[in-house]
C-alpha cells in the first residue's frame, strides 16, 4: 500500500514530478514553488467538481501558456453499475433502471430498451399504433427538453447567463407535459415492453397544441439573444473542430456529426416506431464547430415541434385505441388511476382481478413477480438521442432476468473526441466544445 | 460541529448568548450560499429550483458558488460513486465552518436504488448530513421545503457552551439508540 | 433421498420457480444460406476480398433480422480491417462483454456491432475467448473510437486487448480489484434494514430463475 500523505500537503513528488496541490494559503509562495521547478509546461486537473464542466467530469489539461497541448478525460465518477443491476430484475423493471443513465433525455433510454425487447420477442409489428405515436410525441418533447438543457447549460459555461434562465422557462412548459401525461417530471418509467403504461389522460392532446404553440414563440428569445450574436460567434466559430472522417474513426454521431454535413439520422435510415410516417427535415451544419452544433440544435427544436404536431392528430384519430401489445402474456397488465392516496392500481381493474376474471389475476400476479420470459437471443436496437446513437445490446438466455443489457451512449463516445477537437486551442475553447459534444456523464459513466 | 472561534464561543450561557444566538442565525440563514455539487438527475432538478419558475434567489441563493471556500451550504444532488466519495470528501473540507449538508434525493440519502458495488449507500458515510431529502429526483418545490426547514434548524443553533451541551447530548442519545431492524415496526 | 410423491412426481414437484425448476434454453445456432436481405451480398463481399474467410469465420448466425459474424480471435484483426477497407464499414459502435460462465472455454465474448453508413447496413462481430486466456486483439488502429470502448470492457470483464495503446481501468477507481460485471462478481450491495426486519440484497434474495 502507499505511504500515508497529507492529502492537504501543498506539495508531494511523485514518480512524475512535484504535484502542487492549492489548499489556502499564500499564492505567491505557490507560484514561486512553482517557477522553482524547470517545467515549462503545467499539468492543470479541472477536476470532477468544476461548475463548467457539464457534470463529473475530470478534464486533465497540459498547458503552455493559456495554450493547452493534451488534454485526457477522467471518467467512471458517476459509474453506478446500472447494467449489472438490471441483470437481477425482471425486463419490465430494466426499464426503471435504465431510464436514469442519460437523465436528460430519460425516454431514449427507455425507448431503446423497450425497442429491443420487443424484436427479441418477436412483437415489433404488434405494438398498437397509438402506442408508437405516443412514443414518438414523448420522445420529441424530450428531445426539446434536452437541448435546452443543453444550450442554457452551455450558454452558461460561456457566460451567458439569459439563454439559461429562458431554456428553463421552456423547459418546465415540457416538464409539465410529462407531469400530465407519465405523472413524473423526469425519469418516467413510461415505456414499457409492449407499449406505455398508460394512456393519454383527456384534455391532453389540446394542452399538447398550447404548448407547442407557446414553445414557438418562445423560443424566439433565444434566437434573438444568441444567433448572429457577434460575441456569441467569436466565442463558438472555428472553434472544437472535427471533420467527418474525424467523426467516423472516432465513431461520433448526432448533432457533432451532422455539424459535418452528413444527414445522418436513425429516424430517417432506419426508422423506428413509425417515424416513417412524420415529415421532418434532416438539419445539417457544414462549419464542423461549435456553432453549427448550436444552430443545429436550434433548429430541431423546430422540427420536433413540427413532428408533435402530426402526433397530436394522428392521436385524435386513434381516440380509444390499446396502448399495450394485446398478447396477454407480455402486456403489463396494470391500468393507474389517480385515487384518495396517490397514482395506483385503478379500481376498476382491481374488480376485474379480484371479482370477474381468474385469469386476469393470474397474469398480473405473474406479470409483476415474475415477469415474461424471453426467447434466448441478442439483439441491438439504436434510436437517435439528441447527443446521436443510442444502441442497446440485449442479450437473453430465455429466462425473465436480461442476461447482458450493454447500452453504447452516444456520450462516451462522443466525449473521446475531446483531445481531438482541443488540443491546440485555448483552455475557454475546451468549455466550448465540450458544451458542444453535450456529454451527459449518466450515460458515460452508466 | 468542528471549530468555532470567536466570541460567542467565550459567552457565558444566558440572555446574552442566546441574543447573539438568534441574531447569528438569522444571519446565517438569509444568506446560504450554496457549492456546486450537482451530480446526477437531482443536479437537473437543482438547477430548475433555481432557475425562473421555482426561483431561489429570493432566499438569497441563486448564486451557486464554485469554490467550497466561499459556499455555506452543499447540496449533495444524485449518486456518489466510490470514485467521487473522496473528492466528495475533499471538497466538504474545503468549505469553511459554519457549514450544512443537504441529502438530496434518495441516492444520496440511502443509496437509492442502486444498492450495489459502485455506489456509496448514502452520503452520511462521507459526510455528516443535516437533512435528508427523498425522492427520485425531488421536485423543485420539495428541494425548497428541505432549504426552508435547514432554514430553521439553523436559526435554532445554538453557539458557545450551549452548542456543547446539544452535542453532547445528542451524541448519548445515538450510542444508546436501538439498531433499526430491533425496532417494532407497524405490524409487530 | 429423492421424496416420491403421489401421480408419478419426482423430487419436490415443485414449478413455481424458487424450486429450481431451471429450462435450459439454447441460442439459435448457425445459420444456412441464403441469409436473406442484404446479408448475403455482405457474406460474398467478405468472401472475394478475404479468400481466407472460411477459416476465420466459426459460424454466421442470422436471427431477428441482424447478422452476427463469429470470428476466430487470430483473424480478427484482419477481417476488421477488410470490414472496414473494402465493404466500407466506417463505424463501429462499441465493444460489449458479455460473460457466460458456462461455455466452458469461451467463457468471455466480445461483441463489435459495426454500420456502414454509405450503404447503410449494420453487421455485428463476436469473439469468444476463454477465461485462462483472455487476450484479444485490439482494434484501435481499426476503428480509434474502440479506445475507451475496450478499455471499459477490460475494467468490467478483464478482457486484455493486446495492442491497446493505454489499457487502463476507465469506470471503477484505479485501485480497485476485480471486474464487476463478471458473472463470479457480487453485486454487492448491502442488507436493507427495516424497522423489525432486514432484507438481503438484489443477488442474495431468492428470485425466479
Amino acid at each position: 500500500m502507499s505511504s500515508i500523505t497529507d492529502p492537504y500537503a501543498s506539495s508531494r513528488e511523485t514518480t512524475e514530478g512535484t504535484v502542487f496541490s492549492v489548499t489556502g494559503g499564500d499564492w505567491d509562495s505557490l507560484v514561486t514553488e512553482i517557477g522553482a521547478t524547470k517545467e515549462e509546461r503545467v499539468v492543470v486537473n479541472m477536476g470532477p467538481q468544476h461548475p463548467s464542466t457539464h457534470g463529473v467530469l475530470r478534464l486533465v489539461l497540459e498547458l503552455e501558456g493559456e495554450t493547452v497541448t493534451e488534454v485526457r478525460c477522467g471518467i467512471g465518477y458517476l459509474h453506478t453499475g446500472i447494467e449489472k443491476n438490471t441483470e437481477y430484475r425482471s425486463w419490465t423493471q430494466g426499464v426503471t433502471f435504465v431510464t436514469r443513465m442519460d437523465y436528460l433525455a430519460p425516454l431514449y433510454n427507455e425507448a431503446a430498451y423497450c425497442l429491443g425487447v420487443e424484436k427479441l420477442l418477436g412483437i415489433t409489428n404488434d405494438v398498437p399504433e397509438r402506442a408508437s405515436a405516443i412514443r414518438v410525441m414523448m420522445m420529441e418533447f424530450n428531445r426539446i427538453s434536452s437541448h435546452m438543457v443543453a444550450l442554457g447549460t452551455g450558454a452558461l459555461e460561456l457566460g451567458a447567463l439569459s439563454p439559461m434562465i429562458f431554456c428553463f422557462r421552456e423547459r418546465e412548459k415540457v416538464l409539465d407535459i410529462f407531469e400530465l401525461v407519465a405523472g413524473l417530471r423526469m425519469n418516467m418509467a413510461y415505456f414499457r415492453p409492449g407499449g406505455v403504461a398508460q394512456d393519454l389522460p383527456d384534455g391532453a392532446i389540446a394542452k399538447i397544441r398550447e404548448s407547442v404553440k407557446e414553445l414557438r414563440r418562445d423560443f424566439k428569445d433565444n434566437v434573438k439573444l444568441l444567433v448572429g450574436n457577434s460575441i456569441w460567434m467569436k466565442r463558438t466559430e472555428g472553434i472544437g473542430y472535427l471533420d467527418l472522417a474525424g467523426c467516423t474513426t472516432l465513431g461520433v454521431t448526432g448533432p457533432v456529426l451532422r455539424s459535418t454535413g452528413l444527414p445522418w439520422d436513425l429516424r430517417k435510415t432506419a426508422p423506428y416506431c413509425g417515424y416513417e410516417n412524420y415529415n421532418f427535415d434532416v438539419i445539417t451544419a457544414d462549419t464542423c464547430d461549435v456553432y453549427g452544433r448550436f444552430l443545429i440544435r436550434m433548429n430541431e427544436l423546430e422540427q420536433s415541434l413540427r413532428i408533435i404536431e402530426q402526433c397530436a392528430d394522428v392521436l385524435e384519430k386513434l381516440e380509444g385505441a390499446p396502448v399495450m401489445v394485446a398478447d396477454k402474456k407480455i402486456a403489463w397488465p396494470s391500468q393507474l388511476a389517480l385515487g384518495g392516496d396517490g397514482l395506483g392500481n385503478s379500481l376498476d381493474h382491481i374488480r376485474q382481478i379480484m371479482g370477474t376474471s381468474m385469469e386476469s389475476l393470474i397474469h398480473h400476479f405473474k406479470l409483476v413477480t415474475e415477469g415474461f420470459h424471453v426467447p434466448a437471443g441478442q439483439v441491438y436496437s439504436a434510436v437517435e438521442s439528441p447527443r446521436g446513437e443510442l444502441g442497446v445490446h440485449l442479450v437473453s438466455d430465455g429466462g425473465t432476468k436480461p442476461y447482458r443489457v450493454h447500452f453504447r451512449e452516444p456520450s462516451f463516445n462522443n466525449l473521446q473526441s475531446t483531445s481531438a477537437m482541443c488540443e491546440g486551442s485555448l483552455i475557454a475553447d475546451i468549455i466550448g466544445a465540450v458544451a458542444s459534444i453535450d456529454p451527459v456523464m449518466g450515460g458515460v459513466d452508466r | 460541529m468542528g471549530l468555532i472561534m470567536g466570541l460567542e464561543e467565550k459567552l457565558p450561557s444566558g440572555l446574552v448568548l442566546t441574543s447573539v444566538e438568534k441574531l447569528a442565525g438569522y444571519m446565517r440563514k438569509n444568506s446560504l450560499w450554496p457549492a456546486t455539487f450537482g451530480l446526477a438527475c437531482c443536479a437537473i432538478e437543482m438547477m430548475a429550483a433555481g432557475a425562473g419558475r421555482y426561483d431561489l434567489a429570493r432566499f438569497g441563493m441563486e448564486v451557486f458558488r464554485a469554490s467550497p471556500r466561499q459556499a455555506d451550504l452543499m447540496i449533495v444532488a444524485g449518486r456518489v460513486s466510490n470514485k467521487m466519495a473522496p473528492v466528495l470528501r475533499q471538497i466538504y473540507d474545503q468549505m469553511a465552518a459554519p457549514k450544512w449538508v443537504i441529502a438530496m434525493g434518495a441516492c444520496a440519502s440511502s443509496g437509492g436504488m442502486f444498492n450495489n458495488y459502485a455506489i456509496v449507500q448514502g452520503v452520511d458515510h462521507v459526510v455528516p448530513v443535516d437533512i435528508y431529502l427523498p425522492g427520485c429526483p425531488p421536485r423543485p418545490e420539495m428541494l425548497m421545503d428541505a432549504i426552508l426547514k435547514l432554514h430553521e434548524q439553523i436559526y435554532d443553533e445554538k453557539l458557545g457552551s450551549n452548542r456543547e451541551k446539544i452535542i453532547k447530548e445528542v451524541e448519548l442519545a445515538a450510542m444508546n439508540a436501538k439498531p433499526t431492524h430491533q425496532l417494532k415496526g407497524l405490524l409487530a | 433421498m429423492t421424496e416420491r410423491g403421489m401421480f408419478g412426481t419426482q423430487g419436490t414437484g415443485d414449478t413455481s420457480g424458487y424450486g429450481g425448476l431451471v429450462r435450459t434454453a439454447t441460442s439459435p445456432g448457425s445459420s444456412e444460406r441464403p441469409y436473406g436481405g442484404y446479408f448475403d451480398d455482405i457474406a460474398d463481399d467478405l468472401e472475394r476480398a478475404y479468400p481466407d474467410f472460411s477459416n476465420a469465420i466459426e459460424k454466421v448466425v442470422v436471427d431477428r433480422g441482424e447478422l452476427t459474424l463469429h470470428i476466430k480471435r487470430e483473424k480478427l484483426f484482419e477481417v476488421a480491417m477488410i470490414l472496414r477497407e473494402k465493404l466500407l464499414f466506417e463505424m463501429c459502435l462499441g465493444v460489449s462483454g458479455v460473460h457466460y460462465p458456462t461455455d466452458l472455454n469461451r467463457e468471455l465474448h466480445a461483441v463489435y456491432p459495426l454500420l456502414s453508413i454509405t450503404r447503410n447496413q449494420r453487421v455485428r462481430l463476436e469473439v469468444s475467448v476463454s477465461d485462462s486466456d483472455p487476450h484479444i486483439p485490439s482494434l484501435v488502429e481499426v476503428w480509434a473510437g474502440n479506445n475507451w470502448n475496450e478499455r471499459e470492457t477490460f475494467d468490467m470483464f478483464g478482457i486484455i486487448f493486446d495492442g491497446h495503446p493505454g489499457l487502463t481501468r476507465i469506470l471503477m477507481p484505479d485501485d480497485w480489484r476485480g471486474h464487476p460485471q463478471r458473472k463470479d462478481y457480487p453485486l454487492g450491495g448491502i442488507p436493507v434494514e427495516y424497522k423489525g426486519a432486514t432484507v438481503p440484497p438484489p443477488d442474495e434474495r431468492r428470485s425466479y430463475k
